[in-house]
């Protein structure tokens, strides 16, 4: 549309557009007063307005475009602010369509006269608006996404601890579901950590697995064949009833590696690997007097 | 000729891996091994990988052949010094060579040695078998 009035039309009533927009706001309930001052509403409403004119005088109502750029910025900033200040998709969204209403209404009484050009201009500010409005809506979802991400990252890192139990014995509390990422940190992590503390015996211990399947099983097995590899033996340990109950029903092999119930077995049997042994204090002092 | 060599030390023998394998280079050395093995009559091979970074499925099989080998000809063999990125490449590739014994570093393959050596030892009726059964 290079003969638009639109961007003319909002410089001459930018004031009026502002506080009518104002208003459709808190009519579509999109204000969210706990979340975010007024003021603070007032100014994104101004600044987004003031480049889209900028934007659309400098030609081209493509918003993919280069004029834009400054107008997408500022709708990223927006909805990612938005998504972490925890706006709902829609609050977001209304954000941007209700800026339809006052300026349909200012369309409609400058063209009045003119009905042809009125539904024209109609037509393009309401792809323009829909257009905005996808775009936020699409930055608000990525910005959500990287939220997920970052707080996946950051459970990996939290829930696979290697734990040194004694010189030689390393114990890996595994807590959560296993799937293949996962497997693939905790197994480098464990390796890394076997050549360190130079590791004679691991325990893998799976109290905090809830449900163990063919390929959960299959992801064990292969954190065992690797520590195997590099020399050091595995246990696996805190296997629950059930679970033993659906390992066998699954036909899982899981003769080749040593398995306990508890964690304390595990650790009885990795002493005796290394040649140590636990006793009471009053026996041992009574086996020196003897 | 590039070739890798093969270090004896009393009743073992020595190999430490130390450029990358190439496919030539392992047949080599699957060669000269075995005739090290028979002409040495060692009782125990010691290959050391912990310079290795990069494997391939056909090195995996050569060390599991060179240890079937090496256990037809009546001596033991250990792997050691295997690097993390190796073991979780050679489990992904499905070869977890259950035949080969392996240890952390080239001290606890040697402990691993003796002993086994020792073991048969004082198990003399052993020696007469070709593949011992496995400690």
């Amino acid at each position: 549309m290079p003969d638009s009035r639109l961007p003319d039309l909002i410089a001459r009533h930018e004031a009026d557009l502002l506080a009518q927009w104002a208003k459709a706001l808190s009519a579509a309930g999109a204000t969210r007063e706990d979340l975010m001052k007024p003021e603070e509403l007032r100014a994104q409403c101004a600044d987004l307005l003031g480049s889209v004119r900028q934007a659309l005088q400098r030609g081209g109502n493509d918003i993919t475009g280069q004029g834009w750029e400054k107008v997408r910025e500022l709708l990223t900033e927006i909805s990612r602010t938005r998504a972490q200040q925890g706006f709902t998709p829609t609050a977001t969204a209304s954000f941007v369509f209700s800026l339809k209403e006052p300026l349909f209404q200012r369309l409609r009484s400058e063209h009045a006269a003119n009905p042809a050009l009125l539904v024209e201009e109609t037509w393009s500010t309401t792809t323009l608006v829909d257009k905005l409005g996808l775009f936020t809506i699409e930055s608000y979802i990525k910005a959500r996404e990287d939220i997920i991400r970052r707080q996946q990252e950051a459970m990996l890192e939290l829930s696979t601890p290697v734990v040194k139990l004694w010189d030689g014995i390393l114990a890996l509390p595994l807590i959560g579901t296993l799937d293949s990422a996962r497997t693939q940190i905790v197994m480098e992590s464990l390796l890394q950590r076997v050549v360190t503390e130079s590791t004679d015996v691991v325990i893998l211990d799976i109290t905090g697995v809830p449900t163990v399947d063919t390929l959960v099983a299959q992801h064990l097995l292969k954190t065992v064949t690797a520590a195997r590899l590099m020399g050091t033996d595995c246990i696996i340990s805190g296997i629950r009833p059930q679970i033993a109950q659906t390992i066998v029903h699954l036909g899982v092999d899981l003769t080749s590696v040593i398995t306990k119930s508890s964690l304390a077995d595990a650790f009885k049997v990795a002493l005796s690997r290394r040649d140590l042994m636990v006793v009471k204090r009053k026996a041992a002092a009574a086996g020196a007097q003897a | 000729m590039e070739r890798i060599p093969i270090l004896q030390m009393g009743q073992f023998l020595i190999v430490t891996i130390q450029v990358d394998m190439h496919d030539r280079l392992a047949l080599t050395l699957q060669d000269d091994l075995t005739s090290r093995i028979s002409a040495t009559n060692a009782k125990g091979v010691l290959i050391d990988i912990s310079a290795l970074e990069i494997v391939d499925s056909f090195i995996g099989r050569m060390l599991a052949n060179i240890s079937g080998m090496a256990r037809i000809l009546d001596a033991q063999t250990v792997v050691t010094g295997m690097q993390p990125a190796v073991a979780i490449t050679l489990v992904e590739l499905g070869l977890s060579l259950p035949g080969i014994k392996t240890a952390l570093n080239v001290e606890r393959g040697m402990q691993l040695l003796r002993a086994a050596l020792g073991d048969r030892q004082a198990d003399p009726e052993q020696d007469d078998v070709d593949a011992p059964v496995e400690a």
